[in-house]
């Protein structure tokens, strides 16, 4: 419900005023009206993970632009590490009672037998979309044009099922589990979605050649779901050839619903094409709670000389920000950020070095607040 | 025996890929063994199996028929067409007697297969896989000079494992509604897949080697590849080893091809790597492929489909079957034919006169192929 609200909101900040008439008037608009509940509009409490790395550095930008801002959102803000066994309980409760959660990278050891905190928080409040969303930003030079790509990717399961056992010594087993359930409920996510946000097509990614039951199951579910939603285009490609599209031709991709590792690679590739993870949103939502963060990399906390010199880019996790706040319900804070983050980049004059620029993050976030309306 | 050994320290050390033009350093050639100049001057024809394959397969195999003929290249083709009916023995279309043709001549090349749909049977490729122990999937990706892409300074090989990992295809239904898939990765294959790469960045003096994994995640099966990735790398202390984890190497590939030599990499992330990367230089139309087998077996091949759409009508582009062939006669030493047949590739497409279709030319595959061998 709290998602339908936000494209009506939007459809009536956008309507003539009354009077003065459009030339050609869509037939796809209704005429609607936008019924505030009482309290619609006081301040909401947000948990606030700083994370690791660069995750302080940003999740503090956020923090003064939102003050900035005068935004109705107040933080809590939880110190949790990854090199922590779990997410400490204290974070989960507040998680649960806030319902929205903005964070910065978690480190992620590589084989050190400690389990993913990005994974854990997935898994437990059950965020079984991931959602990143691959623009061109206008004023920023890329090899691509026309990039506008929205990777959403089953968070749950598949090959990060994380079951995995030596069989004999030197032979290992790791499951890849795909449930009609999840798949079923991912392509819903997906072609909800598109039909809210007035996106024409869905893209499920796969590799059904190969893995003829697992992915198959994927696409039987996606194929199901399409055929409720008669007015989204919906077509299927391998995840091999979705790369090198992707990397030839990526204007041809609207919304894309893929299973978990596939949705990570498709993620930051499509991330790469449109400008890097520094600039791209995203978050992970589940039926009743939503984390914010950077779009591409969950686990990617930058290098000790990116926080050391304090030059990470803030533009993606303060788009995420913008992405929150709509989904808290309050669009015009975020169109607001939105609209100022992207003057700031077109100007071109703050950018961070990922961008080409050498300003560092405090410069881009002073910026960001002068550009303010 | 003896001549076993031989061929396989031939076959191994002489798989120079394209890289001698594209990236001329003095160490690939005073790598080649004086076993290999005295196997390269020998005059008798060396045998070598052709699967013409279908659709466009024909075509283009006749395109690499004529430039060979052009260049004195001293190969004799044994011919093996994909048969009408299921071989019982190998369960494919494919006969007994093509994949034993492949086992003896050591090498082969291949155009692009259908498999037609349908049950009771294997799909040729992973016939050819199985039955050939083909291990390792190599793929040259450079930049073709005067073709324009969006990227220009890509020069890469990706090396692919080829037989276990998530391809495995072992599945089952647990109950209604939950499928499992089952990915395997063992020391063995692991080992074998990262001695080729070290070996083949050794032998064509490549600096660097980057495993490719996602270890944070699946940390045993990825953790195992590693591991023995690790191992063999401490053998070549000269060569550079890194560990990349795949979203992030997507990531870096997109934006800047250039931070990557030589990728090795489980079959997965291979398969969407190694096409991610044709996807860099202007599609698989253009990317060259060897497959590795036990026992030094060689069979470079045309990866892109059949294109039975333009099959027959002159308008294939030749350039990925020939560019494989010229992998081949690397793999056979021959390294002053195919410098010239290579060259002679690139200056026709770089020249632009005679392009196919797909590059944005109006030549036809004849034309194309005339052009080369006058640049021969």
């Amino acid at each position: 419900m709290a998602r339908r609200a936000l494209p009506i909101l939007k459809q009536l900040s956008h309507r003539p005023t009354l009077g003065s008439f459009l030339p050609k008037p869509d037939p796809n608009t209704r005429s609607v009206t936008y019924m505030p509940r009482p309290g619609d509009g006081t301040p909401r409490c947000v948990t606030l993970i700083p994370g690791d790395g660069i995750g302080p550095l940003v999740t503090n930008a956020v923090e003064q632009v939102m003050e900035a801002m005068h935004a109705p959102v107040f933080f809590e803000r939880y110190d949790v590490h990854g090199d922590m066994s779990r997410v400490p309980p204290e974070v989960m409760d507040s998680i649960r009672k806030n319902k929205v959660c903005i964070k910065g990278g978690l480190k992620t050891p590589v084989g050190g037998g400690v389990s993913s905190l990005n994974m854990q928080l997935r898994k437990e409040l059950d965020l079984y979309a991931s959602l990143v969303n691959c623009f061109n930003l206008p004023g920023l030079p890329t090899r691509h044009e026309n990039v506008d790509i929205v990777v959403i990717r089953e968070n749950t399961e598949g090959e990060y099922a994380g079951l995995e056992h030596e069989v004999v010594p030197g032979v290992v087993e790791s499951l890849k589990v795909i449930t009609k359930f999840c798949s079923e409920r991912i392509a819903k996510y997906a072609f909800e979605y598109a039909y809210l946000n007035n996106r024409k097509k869905v893209t499920a990614v796969h590799k059904a050649n190969i893995m003829k039951l697992a992915d198959g199951l994927f696409l039987e579910s996606c194929r199901e779901v399409a055929t409720k939603y008669p007015s989204i285009k919906y077509n299927e490609i391998i995840v091999d050839n979705c790369c090198m599209q992707l990397v030839s031709k990526p204007e041809q991709f609207d919304v894309m619903v893929t299973p978990n590792l596939y949705g990570n690679l498709i993620a930051n590739t499509a991330a790469g094409i449109a400008g890097g993870t520094g600039v791209m949103p995203g978050g992970n939502v589940g039926a009743d709670h939503a984390v914010f963060e950077q779009g591409a990399s969950a686990g990617n906390v930058g290098s000790e000389k990116l926080w050391g010199q304090k030059t990470a880019n803030p533009v993606a996790l303060l788009l995420s920000s913008a992405m929150m706040l709509r989904h808290l319900q309050f669009p015009s804070f975020a169109d607001r950020l939105e609209t100022s983050v992207k003057r700031v980049i077109s100007d071109g004059k703050y950018r961070t070095k990922d961008l080409g620029g050498v300003s560092t993050t405090q410069e881009v976030v002073d910026a960001v607040i002068s550009n303010l309306d | 025996m003896a001549s076993q050994l031989l061929r396989r320290v031939i076959g191994s050390r002489s798989t120079h890929f394209l890289s001698g033009a594209v990236n001329p350093s003095p160490t690939l050639l005073s790598s080649s063994s004086p076993a290999a100049r005295v196997f390269s001057s020998t005059s008798t024809p060396i045998t070598a199996t052709l699967f013409p394959g279908d659709g466009i397969g024909p075509e283009i195999a006749e395109s690499v028929k004529q430039i060979f003929r052009e260049a004195e290249v001293p190969i004799e083709w044994e011919e093996h067409y994909v048969g009408e009916q299921i071989d019982p023995r190998t369960q494919s279309f494919l006969t007994w007697e093509s994949l034993e043709s492949v086992r003896r001549n050591k090498v082969g090349l291949k155009g692009p297969m259908a498999t037609p749909i349908g049950k009771g049977h294997r799909s040729l490729n992973l016939t050819l896989r199985k039955e050939l122990n083909l291990y390792a999937n190599v793929r040259p990706c450079y930049s073709l000079p005067g073709y324009k892409t969006r990227y220009d300074d890509v020069d890469l090989i990706t090396i692919r494992e080829n037989t276990e990992g998530e391809y495995s295809g072992l599945e089952h239904q647990v109950v209604r509604g939950v499928v499992e898939s089952l990915k395997i990765i063992t020391r063995q294959a692991s080992l074998r897949v990262a001695e080729y790469a070290f070996h083949y960045a050794k032998a064509h003096g490549r600096e660097r080697v980057s495993a490719i994994h996602k270890a944070n995640i699946m940390q045993k099966t990825d953790g195992l590849f590693l591991k023995c990735c690790r191992e063999v790398a401490e053998k070549y202390p000269d060569i550079k080893y890194e560990e990349v984890v795949i979203d992030n190497c997507c990531m870096m590939l997109v934006k800047n091809p250039a931070l990557f030599d030589v990728l090795v990499m489980p079959n997965l992330y291979g398969d969407i790597i190694s096409d991610l990367c044709a996807g860099l230089i202007g599609g698989l139309g253009l990317t060259p492929s060897c497959n590795i087998g036990e026992g030094g077996i060689a069979l470079a091949e045309a990866v892109h489909g059949s294109a039975p759409d333009i099959a027959g009508k002159n308008l294939a582009n030749p350039t990925a079957l020939l560019l494989s062939a010229v992998t081949m006669l690397r793999h056979l030493e021959l390294h002053d034919k195919a410098d010239r047949i290579q060259d002679a590739i690139l200056k026709t497409i770089a020249e632009g006169k005679y392009r196919t279709a797909d590059l944005g030319g109006k030549s036809t595959t004849t034309d194309f192929t005339q052009a080369i061998c006058d640049h021969l």
